[in-house]
């Protein structure tokens, strides 16, 4: 029997999940990420993973982890996955506690277990808060033995520009870029599995990471394969506001019981632990008492800009609010929330211990992403797969806190065997392509950047991206109107006709991160405009995608999936239906 | 100069085999900058202090909140990660070098890859036996993962090796954070179980007695790691492994660490 050739592209928890799986198989990955893997960006992920283990006698189970998850995004998400998920969360906890996860523990030495927002509780393991970073090198380490074992091959440094694909419309292999050399190569595959992440760099302003760009699933894009759910964006109600980056403040510390207030005077700039209990709006627990602090992400994101926009109320001098710590036990915050505090103290000064945190909201994940079936995390191209933050699967119109870190482990698990069971099926292989398919994508990039080192044009690429991030954050965020859809719209276009333009301040051959980021940008603005698309059609409001002149959820006219496409240059927006086959809609209310 | 700037000065170089150049960039400060946001504003205008055009600044970054490792340069001459190392509390002129104990790619950027061959080297991971639904971990007491959850926190930056005097073309020291990673994985429950395959390893070349320990790394580790307590550890077990090994070189290796178990001569 023929060896299938498999390739993942990405290494955070998702692309590591899937080529462990891969190997254990038997069969050789090769391994592409643009930095190297253990510096990827599931790194930040700080609060945890969510588990229904039912540890704290509290009656949870998979099926309230479901229903939470469902409920919380809105019921977009199809049901039967996101059920499989919930169902597997507390063997996959187990699996990284069996890889030597540093996890928190109970005096019994059972794992302990935190709360986060949209659900009443206690299921979200965690490691210090810097969960992601724990799990990421408990795979990344596994992945390491694979590689000393020479079942792994990595290639670190390299960017995916564009999948090979043939006549019949079949993935035979990638094109990828050695970011030191400059070299344009092929690589022939049967299957690739893209676990690319977040496409936060769009909005510049934004808790990811700098290699979140979206390069690849908008390149994906424009070879055909469909981008579902592009509209909904989360925007995290926590986070340090600041220009290079937004550094997140996790919902664990609400979680471990931190409150969010602000003055009830207008303009009171008393410091903040002078003001008298009574004298303090904790609008978070006066409007939602239920779920107080830990309403979901959207809720809370909207009830600040509520406070700071139309009540007035925001910190005196910036557009904040408070997100206090500091009637807690030190102890506890040393031990539970250390690696959070830190950045803070670091990024800001003041001990938040001693100090309450003052955060603003920040585009934070990306619901939507590469549109996969339902059962085999495949595309609609055959031969490509995805799994992770760049497909949109689990988590509907809104996510749920610690539950994209179990998503992305989850379809890497999926995505690797299916991978596997799919290549070994195909009736010819990528050796039997002829030569001239692979060439011909070859070429075609190497024009691309050909094209862009020679161009002597006017316009500096990081201008217009930053221009990119403060037309997103403004009005393709949180609050959407229509006629400002359509505005940022043309705006896009705009940037699209300067980006013609653009002129390389570098145009050598080794290591030229700016045609890198050309190329990024390029690609975000085609990824812009589909999420701008999606969201200006979508005339309802329903979990992020927040729109004040249709203000109510439409199950009638909008419970389906955006499925972008492109079609001739041209984006194209059809829909199919959901499958709520599971739990039926009900108002979301918390 | 206008008030609200200040300097940057920049080694570049192109290319390995390209010469040296010092470069200097005026930027307008902005209250909260990092020594990425100087780097971003270069490469939006890579015009130097006497405004001579050039290229953009490459380096290294990825989280922009000090959990990567990626960003590690010398800033006024000392090994740190630069989006933690903020404006207002640096001196200026502001001095950017990138590190010097690895090999250059270009102008901040190195190759810090040797680390992560050492890793694989010391076998630094759990021997799973696979990916199924075989049941949770070993049990583990919340004492035991508040030393080792500090350790984990390594972040593979590569500061440590920087500031180590024994770390040079000279040795193959591996350094501190490696040292540490085998401390990690040797007290896991499970990871224990490959400890002599590493503390074997650790006693060949470039191994812990390399270390003279000038204490270097763990003032310039980022992420506060015990890392002389770490090399402490590490040394003690190699040296009680050693003896060992020279008490019971007649003896089996199955025989030889159930024995070890039992007399409680490892920790
Ligand atoms: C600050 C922060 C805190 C978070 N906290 C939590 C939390 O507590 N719990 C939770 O569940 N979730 C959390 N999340 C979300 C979670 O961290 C991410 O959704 C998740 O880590 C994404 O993992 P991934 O494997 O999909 O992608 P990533 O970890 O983003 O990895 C993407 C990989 O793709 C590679 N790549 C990208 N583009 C290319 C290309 N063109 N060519 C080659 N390689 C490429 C990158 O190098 C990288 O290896 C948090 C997110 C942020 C921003
Ligand atoms: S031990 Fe500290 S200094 Fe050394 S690589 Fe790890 S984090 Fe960096
Ligand atoms: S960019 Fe990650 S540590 Fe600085």
């Amino acid at each position: 029997m023929r060896e299938p050739r498999i390739i993942v592209v990405g290494g955070g928890l998702a692309g590591l999940m899937a080529t462990i799986r891969v190997a254990e198989s038997g069969v050789p990955v090769q391994l592409f990420s643009v930095v190297p893997v253990k510096r990827s960006h599931s790194v930040c992920a700080q609060g945890g993973i969510n588990a229904a283990k039912n540890l704290k006698g509290e009656g949870d189970s998979t099926w309230i982890h479901f229903d939470d998850t469902v409920y919380g995004g809105d019921f977009l998400a199809n049901q039967p996955i996101v059920k499989g998920m919930c169902e597997a969360a507390p063997a996959i906890i187990d699996l990284l506690d069996r890889m030597g996860v540093m996890f928190n523990r109970t005096p019994e030495g059972l794992l302990d277990f935190r709360r986060f927002g949209g659900t009443l509780h206690h299921r979200t393991a965690f490691a210090g808060a810097t969960t992601g970073q724990q799990l990421l090198y408990a795979l990344d380490e596994q992945v390491r033995r694979f590689e000393a074992e020479d079942k792994v091959h990595k290639f670190e440094g390299w960017t995916f520009l564009s999948a090979v694909i043939d006549e019949s419309r079949v993935c035979r292999g990638i094109c990828a870029m050695d970011l030191r050399t400059m070299e344009v190569r092929t690589f022939p595959c049967d299957a690739v599995i893209f676990c690319t992440g977040g496409i936060g760099a769009i909005f510049r302003q934004t808790t990811n990471s700098v290699a979140c760009t979206g390069m690849a699933q908008s390149a994906l894009f424009q070879q055909g394969v469909y981008y579902a759910n592009g509209e909904f964006i989360q925007v995290h109600p926590t986070a340090i506001p600041g220009e290079d980056k937004c550094r997140l403040m996790s919902e664990s510390l609400r979680g471990e019981g931190g409150r969010v207030w602000v003055p009830r005077k207008a303009g009171d700039n008393r410091p903040a632990r002078s003001i008298p209990e009574k004298e303090r709006f904790y609008f978070l627990e006066e409007w939602y008492p239920k779920y107080g602090n830990l309403v979901p992400r959207d809720v809370a994101t909207r009830a600040i800009y509520k406070i700071v926009f139309e009540e007035k109320l925001s910190l005196p001098g910036m557009n904040a609010v408070y997100l206090d710590l500091t009637h807690l036990p030190r102890e506890m915050l040393d031990r539970k929330l250390e690696g959070v505090l830190e950045i803070y103290q670091k990024f800001v000064g003041p001990d938040p211990r001693d100090e309450p945190m003052k955060v603003f909201p920040a585009m934070h994940y990306t619901m939507g992403g590469l549109w996969v079936d339902n059962e085999r995390q495949a595309t609609n191209i055959p031969g490509i797969f995805a799994a992770g933050e760049c497909e949109y699967q689990y988590h509907g119109a809104n996510r749920l806190g610690a539950n994209s870190l179990v998503s992305c482990i989850y379809g890497g698990m999926i995505a690797g065997p299916s991978a596997v069971k799919y290549a070994r099926n195909l009736e010819k292989g990528c050796e039997s392509v002829a030569s001239s398919v692979f060439d011909a994508e070859r070429s075609r990039q190497q024009e691309t950047n050909d094209a862009l080192l020679n161009q002597q044009g006017t316009e500096n690429p990081i201008t217009i991206w930053k221009e990119l991030g403060d037309l997103m954050v403004e009005h393709v965020t949180v609050v959407r109107l229509n006629a400002n859809l359509e505005k940022a719209l043309r705006k896009l276009d705009e940037f699209s006709d300067r980006f013609s333009r653009v002129n390389l301040a570098d145009r050598t051959q080794w290591s030229n991160q700016t045609l890198q980021f050309t190329r990024e940008l390029g690609n975000m603005l085609i990824l812009s405009k589909v999420i701008t698309l999606g969201a200006l059609a979508r005339n309802e409001t329903r979990g992020a995608h927040y729109k004040p002149e249709f203000p109510e959820r439409d199950d009638k006219n909008w419970l389906k999936t955006t499925k972008a496409s492109w079609n001739g240059g041209k984006i194209q927006l059809d829909y199919e239906p959901v499958d709520i086959s599971l739990l039926p809609p009900r108002p979301r209310k918390y | 100069m206008a008030d609200n700037t200040f300097i940057v000065r920049i080694k570049r170089r192109a290319a390995p085999h390209e010469s040296v150049r010092w470069e200097e960039f005026e930027i307008r400060y902005r209250p909260h900058m990092n020594v990425i946001t100087c780097l971003r504003d270069i490469a939006e205008k890579p015009i130097t202090r006497d405004a001579k055009g050039t290229t953009p600044v490459s380096y290294d970054a990825n989280c922009l909140e000090e959990v990567c490792g990626a960003c590690a340069m010398l800033i006024n001459g000392y090994p740190r990660q630069a989006c933690s190392a903020l404006v207002d509390n640096l001196e200026k002129p502001i001095r950017l070098e990138p590190l010097t104990k690895f090999p250059l790619v270009r102008d901040l950027q190195v190759d810090r890859s040797v680390m992560f061959e050492n890793l694989k080297r010391m076998q630094c991971w759990v021997p799973i036996d696979g990916t199924y639904a075989i049941g949770p971990g070993p049990r583990m007491s919340p004492e035991e993962q508040q030393i080792g959850y500090p350790l984990a926190r390594c972040i593979t930056c590569g500061n440590c090796l920087e500031a180590c005097p024994k770390v040079n073309s000279h040795t193959q020291f591996v350094g501190a954070a490696i040292i540490n990673q085998v401390r990690l994985f040797n007290m896991h429950p499970t990871g224990e179980m490959h400890s002599r395959a590493r503390l074997e390893a650790m006693m060949g070349p470039g191994g812990i007695q390399d270390c003279d320990n000038a204490q270097n790394c763990v003032k310039v580790c980022p992420k506060s790691i015990p890392l002389t307590e770490s090399n402490n550890e590490i040394n003690r077990q190699v040296l009680k492994h050693a003896i060992w090994d020279w008490l019971n070189w007649s003896q089996g290796p199955t025989e030889r660490s159930e024995e070890w178990k039992r007399t409680g001569i490892q920790k």
